[in-house]
Formats: C-alpha cells, sequence, structure tokens
C-alpha cells in the first residue's frame, strides 16, 4: 500500500514535470513570443520591447527560460534595467520553491494574483457542488427505488435535459429571466443581479451575497445535478439486484433499513470516487460561470489571461490544475480501495 | 430403421437450411432501437436539424451581407429568428453556424476514432511494452486539464496564419479537440480486443495464417462496431460543445464565420434588449445535444455492447 503510493506519487512527479515542459512549449509557440501584444496594440516602440524582452529574462533560449521558470535565476546575473549587460544575481525561487513569477498584466507576483481570487472560487464552487449533492443525491435514490415510476421518468428526462444544457447559455438564459424579465413587485428594481459577488459600496449583509450565489449557482450546479443524480441511479440499480440485498430482505428487515443501510452504502462508493475526481474544480473554477456572472475567481482570471497572454499566470493555473488532476486520480483510486475492501493494489 | 450418424448430421444441415432465416444483425438492432421513444424523437430532430444545414444554401438571404436597414429587429414572419446588429437573416446565420459546428463535430469524430482505434488496437493485442507506454501515455492525456489547455491552445492558434491552419479555422478547432479526446476510444478498443482476442475465431483465422492486421481490422474490429458507434455518436455531442464553448469564450472558431458558439458570444453584448440573439443558437446546440445523446441511449440499449465485455469483467 505505501509502496503503491509512493510509486503512484513519483509518476505524477515525473507527469508533472514532462506536463510543464510541453506546457511550457507551447505558451512560447506563440508567434512573436508572449510580449507580441506589446508593440501592436499599445503602440509600444520596438527598443521599449527589446528592453523589456531582457528586463523579463524573454531574450534567453526557451531552455534557459524554462530553467529559470522551474529553479530560479538566484544563481545567475540579470540584466536589470535592460540594457543588454548582467547587473546583479535574480531573485525569483523558481517553481520549485514556490515562485511563479510575475504577472505580464498587473506586474504583481503571481502568487498575490491567484490568492486574490482563490477564496472566492472556493466559496463559489463549494457552495455549488454542495447544492448539486444534496440535490442528485435523494433523487437518484428515489428514481432507482422507484424504477419506471412517473418521477424516474421525469427526473430520466429532467438529467437529459440537464446534461444537454451548455453552462454558458444557461447562464445567458438565467440572467434573461430572473435580471431582464422578472422585477421586484415591491422596488421595480430586477429581481435578482446579472453578476458580482456582491452589491458595489454597500455593506456587508448575509442577504446581499445569498442574492448574488442564486443565479451562479443554479446555472453551475443544473449539469452536476444532472450527471450526479443518474450516476447514483445507474449504481443503486446496481446494488438493489444483488443476492446481499435479497439477503437483508429475507431476514426480515425493512424496506427503509435495506435501501439506506446495505444499499445506499454501497452504491455510495463509486460516488465518492467520481467527486473525488470534481474536487480540482473547487481550485481552478468554472471558467464560464465565472466569465458570465463576473465572479472573480480563478476561471476567469484564466480566461481573462489568456485574452491579455499573461503566460506566467496561465502556466501557473495550468501546473496547478494539473497537479490536482494527477492528485484527484490517485485519490479516488485509494478512496475506492478503502470503501471496498476487495480491491486490492499491486 | 437405423440411422448412421452422418445420415444424421446430413439430416441436421438440411433441416438448418430449410428453417427460417434467424433475423440479422441489423435488422435486429433496428427493432431493438425503435422501442426507445426518446432515440426516435432524437433522429427525428436531428434529422431535421442536418436538413435544415443542408437546404440553408437556398436562403434568400445571404449569411454575411449587412443590410442596416433591417437590422436587430425581432423575429417576424420574413426573419424567423430576427436580424443581428448588422441586418443579417438570423435564421440563415444560425443554420451556417450549425454546418460549422457540425463539420467540427464530425471531423473530431474521424480525429479520435483514428487515433484511439488504433492505440486501443496496438496496446491490446500487442500488449508488451508498447502497452505499458501507449497506456500511460493515455493516462496522462486523461489527467491533463482538457478545457484549460483547449484554451490556451485557441488563444495561441488563433493568432497563427498558416496555409491549413489560418486563424482557428475548422480543421484547426477539430484538431485541438481530437487530439485532447481520444482517450476514451482508446480504452474502449483495448479493453474489447483484450476480451475478443481470446475467441476461437481469433484463434481460427490465426492458425489459418492470418495477419496481425487482418486479424485485428477484418475479425475483430467488426464485432466491437455497435461499441465504437456508441461512442463516436455521444463523442459528436461532446465535441460540439467542446467547439461552441470554446468559440463562446472568443478562442473558437473566429467571426465573421459563424459558429453557434461565436453567435452566442456575440448576442452576449446586447442579449438583454434582444434576447433573440441569445436564444436561438443555444436552443440548437441543446436541441443538437440531447437529441445525440438519446440516439447513443437508443443505440447502447439496441446494440448492447457492453454485453462482450461484461461476460470477461473487463468493464
Amino acid at each position: 500500500m505505501g509502496q503503491y503510493v509512493a510509486r503512484r506519487l513519483l509518476q505524477a512527479v515525473l507527469l508533472l514535470f514532462i506536463l510543464s515542459i510541453v506546457m511550457f512549449a507551447l505558451v512560447n509557440l506563440a508567434p512573436g513570443g508572449p510580449l507580441a501584444g506589446h508593440g501592436q496594440t499599445r503602440h509600444v516602440r520596438a527598443e521599449r520591447v527589446a528592453i523589456l524582452k531582457r528586463q523579463f529574462g524573454l531574450d534567453k533560449p526557451l531552455p534557459t527560460q524554462y530553467l529559470i521558470w522551474l529553479v530560479g535565476n538566484d544563481w545567475m546575473r540579470v540584466d536589470l534595467d535592460g540594457d543588454g549587460v548582467p547587473d546583479e544575481y535574480g531573485t525569483r525561487k523558481g517553481v520549485i520553491r514556490g515562485d511563479f513569477g510575475f504577472s505580464f498584466r498587473t506586474r504583481n507576483p503571481v502568487w498575490v494574483e491567484i490568492s486574490l481570487r482563490l477564496p472566492n472560487t472556493i466559496y463559489l464552487m463549494t457552495i455549488t457542488l454542495l447544492v448539486a449533492l444534496v440535490i442528485a443525491i435523494p433523487v437518484g435514490i428515489l428514481s432507482a427505488v422507484k424504477q419506471y415510476s412517473t418521477f424516474d421518468i421525469a427526473m430520466t428526462t429532467f438529467s437529459f435535459a440537464g446534461q444537454a444544457i451548455p453552462e454558458f447559455w444557461l447562464g445567458l438564459v438565467l440572467i434573461l429571466i430572473f435580471y431582464a424579465w422578472l422585477k421586484n413587485p415591491f422596488t421595480g428594481e430586477p429581481l435578482l443581479p446579472a453578476g458580482g459577488m456582491y452589491s458595489l459600496g454597500g455593506e456587508f449583509s448575509l442577504q446581499d451575497r445569498i442574492v448574488h450565489l442564486i443565479l451562479p449557482v443554479t446555472a453551475g450546479a443544473l449539469g452536476w445535478i444532472a450527471w450526479y443524480s443518474r450516476f447514483l441511479r445507474s449504481s443503486m440499480l446496481d446494488v438493489l439486484h444483488q443476492d446481499y440485498l435479497r439477503t437483508a430482505r429475507a431476514k426480515g428487515l425493512d424496506e427503509r433499513r435495506v435501501v439506506f443501510i446495505h444499499g445506499l452504502r454501497n452504491a455510495l462508493i463509486p460516488l465518492v470516487t467520481m467527486f473525488a475526481l470534481d474536487v480540482p474544480y473547487v481550485i481552478t473554477g468554472a471558467v464560464f460561470i465565472e466569465t458570465i456572472f463576473s465572479w472573480p475567481g480563478m476561471g476567469r482570471l484564466y480566461y481573462q489571461s489568456a485574452m491579455q497572454r499573461d503566460y506566467p499566470v496561465l502556466m501557473a493555473i495550468l501546473v496547478i490544475s494539473g497537479a490536482l488532476m494527477i492528485l484527484s486520480n490517485l485519490l479516488a483510486d485509494l478512496l475506492y480501495g478503502f470503501l471496498d475492501p476487495r480491491i486490492r493494489y499491486d | 430403421m437405423t440411422v448412421t450418424p452422418q445420415a444424421g448430421v446430413a439430416a441436421r444441415s438440411a433441416n438448418l437450411k430449410v428453417s427460417p432465416r434467424s433475423e440479422g444483425y441489423v435488422s435486429m438492432v433496428w427493432r431493438r432501437f425503435r422501442r426507445h421513444p426518446g432515440a426516435i424523437a432524437g433522429s427525428i430532430i436531428l434529422t431535421l436539424i442536418v436538413l435544415s444545414l443542408i437546404l440553408v444554401g437556398f436562403s434568400p438571404y445571404d449569411p454575411d451581407a449587412s443590410n442596416m436597414a433591417a437590422r436587430l429587429q425581432p423575429p417576424s414572419l420574413a426573419h424567423p429568428m430576427g436580424t443581428d446588429a448588422l441586418g443579417r437573416d438570423y435564421l440563415t446565420r444560425v443554420l451556417y453556424g450549425g454546418r460549422v459546428s457540425f463539420s467540427v463535430g464530425v471531423m473530431v469524430v474521424a480525429i479520435t476514432l483514428l487515433i484511439g482505434v488504433n492505440v486501443g488496437a496496438l496496446t491490446g493485442y500487442f500488449r508488451g511494452w508498447l502497452d505499458t507506454v501507449l497506456m500511460r501515455l493515455t493516462d496522462a492525456f486523461l489527467t491533463l486539464p482538457a478545457f484549460l489547455i483547449l484554451i490556451l491552445l485557441g488563444a495561441i492558434l488563433r493568432e497563427i496564419e498558416l496555409p491549413i491552419f489560418e486563424r482557428n479555422n475548422v480543421v484547426t478547432i477539430a484538431l485541438v479537440i481530437g487530439l485532447l479526446t481520444w482517450m476514451t476510444f482508446a480504452r474502449l478498443t483495448r479493453a474489447a480486443i483484450l476480451t475478443l482476442r481470446e475467441m476461437e475465431y481469433v484463434t481460427a483465422s490465426q492458425s489459418l495464417g492470418a495477419s496481425s492486421f487482418q486479424v485485428v481490422f477484418g475479425h475483430i474490429l467488426p464485432n466491437m462496431i455497435g461499441l465504437l458507434v456508441v461512442e463516436a455518436t455521444l463523442e459528436l455531442g461532446y465535441a460540439i460543445i467542446e467547439e461552441s464553448g470554446l468559440s463562446f469564450l472568443g478562442f473558437g472558431i473566429q467571426p465573421p464565420t459563424p459558429s453557434w458558439g461565436n453567435l452566442l458570444s456575440n448576442a452576449s453584448e446586447h442579449f438583454v434588449k434582444h434576447p433573440w440573439l441569445a436564444i436561438f443558437p443555444g436552443l440548437m446546440i441543446f436541441l443538437t445535444i440531447i437529441s445525440v445523446n438519446y440516439i447513443g441511449d437508443g443505440l447502447r440499449d439496441a446494440f448492447d455492447p457492453y454485453k462482450v465485455l461484461k461476460k470477461v469483467g473487463q468493464v
């Protein structure tokens, strides 16, 4: 077991290393390099771009740039004023020491940019996932227990629809209905705000926070509700046809005990591992939801960075989410073995 | 009267010949498919959508010519989906956008089938070190944050002016999506081949001297066609959603070429005043995806492709 985890972690580190090289190469494939945007749109003179390049270390060959990104530049002299002559030792510590460099867009350290957005994303995504689970689990159980009932058919149809609605369209339609069309009957204001985390300029109020959560959470949770409820329904149906459930009934247990204690516990195992695979989204956020509802989170940061070619930020988010995906896969495998002792690792 | 064993065999095989022909594979699949109401409804809607995408060539309106006198008109008889900010007939634009989205979808299916089936066949049939290397690669691709990488690639490639990959055209977007989503096909093909290669008819054809290529493509693949058809159907829907999402964010198909995603993205600027601009492209995506998913579900019931895998406990 310990050996298994150690081997998987070693593989994960190797995979991340290769991944980071590939992504670094991709990021720098863009014609004109990361600074192509400067000099065209902002009317910066060519000499100025050359100075910027030297200051950012972009004049060096790609492998050197990657090395600096990975381990930092405090072992070499860097050109601080961009005049082509190395001045002092660098201050960057590199990704392996937790330094992702500086954002091209804001000139802030990447960690500052991320730490400004991360809490907002965790806040939105935790609530979205919780809402999804709280609705999907009872729906899934009831659908399976009452297979082919009106409720089951309605929920299966809903689940098909929920999985087919594009998140970004749902967001727009919700804004249309609850912001543009429906008005608060007392004030005549839009019923729900179209975006943001809270009303600007106002005092903190719980009600204001909740009102701002309703639309993004609904748009984000619907697909997950559809997917989780359908998933639980089918794993519950598998379990309900097992011999040990017949045994439990034959012992004379009442149906509720059979379904919830003997059935549900086993049916939840695949759902838990499925859920573990979705945990990275709590950190990386939802690009569509955050973009549509102007939510200042990680997904929107990624979108803005891609728009403005802020490559250090893009690299950081890619590496972090890559690492999280690998870890959550490992976590899902371990959880599965922990919850189902029949599984053995080798 | 005594019957020699040989006569018995002859009688039985004669008997076989006169017995009514057993039901063919295709008609069995069709019979089961018809029983699925969702799949039938999905087939009808999808057929209508595809037909209208073909027939939009006869539309009286030019999808690109602007007509400022008729800008931003709400839906009417002359313009069933209204007009956009440049006065172009929106129905025509939406259907031309559908052509683009569907082309991307079909190309992605072709690309993922090509990569996935070959990787899966190589790993499943030959095993050994090739299996290890290719399956590690498949696992690695499965742990990629696919959509974030899609955004990055879209953002980079939309600057590039190469003859074939000019500014995120259909081929570019299809290739990028395909390269990130072939893994399901690889895993399914591998699992199916691991099962099927142990079958007697495979051993038989091997002993008759068939080459590996003949065995895999002549004997094994035809027996997993149901599995591939079901997955290909679902992949079509998945690819259309990915393309729309990417184009919605601005990293996919670039205007003025319409696609369902970038029509929605253009609409999001003034959709509160002109809601039809946002409603119709999204509705088309929704109808396409739900039809495709229902058809996939019906095909899964009809082919029962997992039967072969379940028997040996591969899935």
